[in-house]
């Protein structure tokens, strides 16, 4: 019982705590915040180790899986070698390990990144049919931005102002409806946690 | 011909990648020359620029990394070969350390293809941390916040930086990001002290810059690549113009080429799948 | 140049200089007054003055009337010297000993201060009205009826279910509630006896699901079916990370995938990969510009504040349900809010209640 009162404890003092900080710009606030931002990279820098050991653990256990033998051992080894070059050549400009970073994993998240061309043609091809009065407003919409978009978009007259409007009108309007939501929500959420109604995140 | 659409309207996934990567690669390697006309936010920004007063200032913030240098950096050249030619000279920074290798890069390649001679016809300034500090800090006095330029040169005896003291001696300042970085600069730099701002975004993100706009929070935008394209193509005609053809490029030019013809297709894709959804449909229901 | 001279010591009768403390600060700056003519000198410095020592900190160009000296501290005291060059003539011009205030409160977000004051205050009414027992309408959420089909899904299929918490940190709220919506998953998933995956991004975040996870198998009595494995840090590389999940849910075969919480430019690579494979999912995200691809690619998905009421809705507790009824009386006031002011704009009167 005291492994959840403890913690509640904990969030409920600091919580409030923060919370007022916020509105008070005393030094003394400020310096309660920096030393939060401190524990904060300290615990982080502790939660980066278990994550490494998670890393491996996790990729380790797949090595012996034939399936995910290949792709965890190029983890495990990629790993290994960079931990290395970085221990051995430094990472200042010049070194392999920038190299490294600059030619081999800039480009491969970049590949990543560009997938995204592929599987937004192969998601629109599916999602974008007609199939009510709502669904046929947005194709016309989705059509519209779309060839806007283009180089051509601004020949056409009037295409232009049409995708401002869009923009800053209809489309604006409901990100606007959904922030306020989501501002409420996450104040709720944060206050349920401060007052310890929300348990769910010690486990339940 | 209904079973052939309704076949080409379940087309396999593998194909559709294979005919936008043809799409996509078609336009870099045999250039289509479509030509690109401003849309409205871009040529309110160039217009703002062209019609600036000769040795007038303008400080140019690369607020982005390498992740969203395709879309950004066209952006960044095309606006310092623009402000160059027009006499008008740029101070280059970054909120970003990343930025800071590329606005040196952009400013590199001024240089060489247009002759500027840094100190004189620019200012590289650097990064400094501190996001809302350094946007405040420029509006009381910039060089409390740049004492040197990016060499360690004073900026009391860079000749380019005589009579800038803060926004009131800069006539625009255009924040370049994947973020939401223009909207520090709208709240600390346009709310504070009234300077005019204009921005260069991705594309992802031009969608929440449109409201600012609007309210002419910013006199222009470059809107993803199309805006880079637009920009650059303009600053191409001036170049030309004025005998620097060493001086064009052509990368957000092509990009959108090849930007265009990937809609298109998605836009075909659309349509094919609605064809066959109806054939379908009717099909069933006879 | 006598006339300059007359010009000058007439110009600057009055108050020269004038040291104002700046309100709403940590005490760290003072805003520097000065009236000078500035046709009739040709330069102007202005130094500070702390105890023996004098820097100089401006040169005055502008006729702006002031400007803030930042940087000080509110246990320091300082003194101000305004210099004046005309031709040969200097004048010099000192100030009083001042001292910066450090606020203990920001009046400026005084209005702000009173809506999260109100804004507590309804959550807190209606907890209150909660305890008294009274049972509360919560309209049916799709995306949350179909959770507990998913999990039964994954078990009927005997293949691993794939929970994703987003790919931010702790400090976004919407990675706490999607570690809430995981207790409730995990719960259900140990009930069928099945395997849950959750890869996660962040070391902090890792470190808590894993926790979660745990917990969540021990209170359902069955601490046998967690292993160390099923929750692990991937990667922190955004589409490292998005390729590690691809991966994983085309050689685990996962049934069903839950993305919740933050999610950023990899959210169609996930989803769209998760739907090749035919997996039922099940998207919650409040990052707008990300929504439209999760519900093009997803079988469900809980928009914006419905990510947050999903713990309220698995768990029925009636407090967690009485803070939704609160958001909603608040979006209420809001609605009215925006409605009057918009209504007296139209008709040329503008009020901002120190909001905007």
């Amino acid at each position: 019982m005291l492994q959840k009162k403890i913690p509640l404890a904990i969030v409920l003092v600091f919580g409030i705590i923060s919370a007022i900080q916020y509105f008070v710009p005393h030094p003394l606030s400020q310096e309660y915040y920096d030393t939060m931002l401190k524990w904060m990279i300290g615990v982080g820098s502790m939660a980066v180790f278990l994550a490494l050991v998670s890393f491996l653990r996790h990729h380790y256990v797949r090595l012996k899986v034939k399936e995910h033998a290949p792709y965890s051992a190029v983890a495990i080894l990629s790993f290994l070698f960079m931990t290395l070059v970085g221990f051995i050549g430094g990472m200042g400009p010049g070194s392999i390990f920038q190299k490294m970073f600059y030619y081999v994993q800039a480009p491969l998240q970049a590949t990543m990144f560009s997938l995204l061309s592929y599987y937004m043609a192969s998601a629109s091809y599916r999602a974008f049919r007609a199939k009510s009065f709502e669904a046929t407003l947005l194709l016309i919409t989705a059509f519209l931005v779309m060839f806007s978009v283009t180089t051509f978009g601004n020949y056409v007259p009037g295409i232009p102002k049409t995708l401002e409007w869009i923009m800053a009108v209809p489309n604006m309007a409901s990100k606007r409806g959904i922030a306020i939501g989501v501002s409420l929500g996450s104040i709720a959420t944060s206050l349920k946690i401060i007052f310890g109604i929300e348990r769910n995140w010690l486990g339940g | 011909m209904r079973a052939f659409f309704i076949k080409l309207a379940n087309l396999n996934r593998t194909i559709i990648y294979l005919i936008i990567t043809l799409g996509v690669i078609t336009p870099l390697v045999v250039p289509l020359n479509l030509g690109q006309k401003m849309s409205p936010p871009t040529e309110n920004l160039y217009t703002y620029i062209d019609t600036l007063p000769k040795g007038s200032h303008i400080l140019i913030s690369a607020d982005y990394d390498p992740s969203t240098l395709p879309e950004l950096q066209p952006m960044l050249e095309a606006i310092i070969k623009h402000a160059i030619i027009r006499g008008v000279i740029p101070m280059v920074m970054s909120l970003y350390p990343e930025g800071t290798g590329l606005g040196i890069q952009a400013c590199e390649k001024a240089k060489e293809e247009l002759g500027a001679r840094p100190d004189t016809d620019y200012v590289v300034l650097g990064y400094k941390p501190g996001f809302s500090a350094v946007i405040l800090g420029i509006g009381e006095d910039i060089k409390k916040v740049f004492p040197t330029n990016y060499s360690g040169v004073p900026l009391d005896s860079i000749p380019a930086m005589k009579g800038v003291k803060n926004y009131k001696d800069i006539a625009l300042t255009v924040s370049l990001s994947g973020a939401s970085t223009p909207l520090a600069w709208v709240t600390y730099a346009y709310t504070k002290y009234n300077e005019k701002l204009a921005t260069g975004v991705t594309a992802v993100s031009a969608a929440d810059f449109y409201p600012y706009l609007q309210t002419g929070q910013f006199v222009g935008a470059l809107m993803g690549m199309k805006g880079a394209a637009e920009y650059e193509y303009q600053v191409n005609k001036l170049l030309e113009k004025n005998g620097f053809e060493k001086g064009k490029s052509v990368f957000a030019v092509r990009g959108m080429e090849a930007n265009s013809i990937a809609h298109f297709l998605i836009m075909l894709f659309i349509i094919i799948g609605n064809l066959g959804y109806f054939l379908s449909k009717k099909r069933r229901e006879a | 140049m006598v006339l300059k001279l007359i010009l000058l010591l007439f110009a600057l009768k009055g108050e020269v200089l004038n040291i104002k403390d700046v309100p709403n600060d940590d005490g760290s700056k003072l805003r520097i007054e000065y009236a000078i003519p500035f046709a009739v000198f040709d330069s102007a410095f202005i130094y500070r003055i702390e105890g023996k020592k004098s820097v100089k900190i401006d040169r005055l160009i502008h006729n702006e009337g002031a400007f803030i000296d930042d940087g000080l501290s509110y246990k320091g005291h300082y003194k101000y010297k305004l210099v004046i060059y005309s031709d040969t003539l200097q004048k010099v011009f000192e100030s009083g000993l001042v001292s910066p205030k450090a606020s203990w409160f920001d009046t400026s977000q005084f209005p702000l201060f009173l809506v999260v004051l109100l804004y507590t205050g309804l959550l807190l009414f209606y907890i209150q009205h909660a305890r008294s027992g009274k049972s509360m309408y919560l309209r049916p959420i799709a995306g949350l009826q179909a959770l507990d089909e998913a999990v039964g899904r994954a078990t009927e299929m005997g293949r691993p279910i794939l929970y994703v918490p987003g790919l931010s940190s702790l400090s976004d709220v919407a990675t706490i509630a999607a570690l809430n919506i995981l207790s409730h998953i995990t719960k259900k998933a140990g009930e069928y006896e099945t395997k849950i995956l959750v890869p996660v991004r962040d070391p902090i975040v890792y470190t808590i699901a894993r926790e979660i996870v745990k917990e969540s198998y021990y209170s359902i009595g069955r601490p046998d079916l967690y292993s160390e494995d099923d929750v692990f840090f991937a990667t922190d590389s955004q589409f490292g990370y998005a390729a590690h999940v691809s991966g994983t849910m085309i050689r685990e075969k996962t049934a069903t995938n839950f993305f919740m919480g933050m999610f950023y430019a990899e959210s169609l690579i996930l989803s769209e990969t998760g739907a090749s494979t035919g997996a039922i999912q099940i998207a919650g995200t409040d990052a707008v510009t990300q929504l439209p691809f999760f519900i093009v690619t997803c079988d469900y998905t809980l928009m914006g504040e419905e990510l947050y009421a999903a713990s309220a809705y698995l768990s029925k507790d009636p407090m967690l349900t009485a803070t939704l009824k609160g958001q909603d009386a608040m979006k209420l006031i809001i609605l009215l809010v925006v409605g009057i002011l918009s209504v007296l704009n139209l008709f040329g009167i503008h009020i901002t209640l120190g909001l905007f």
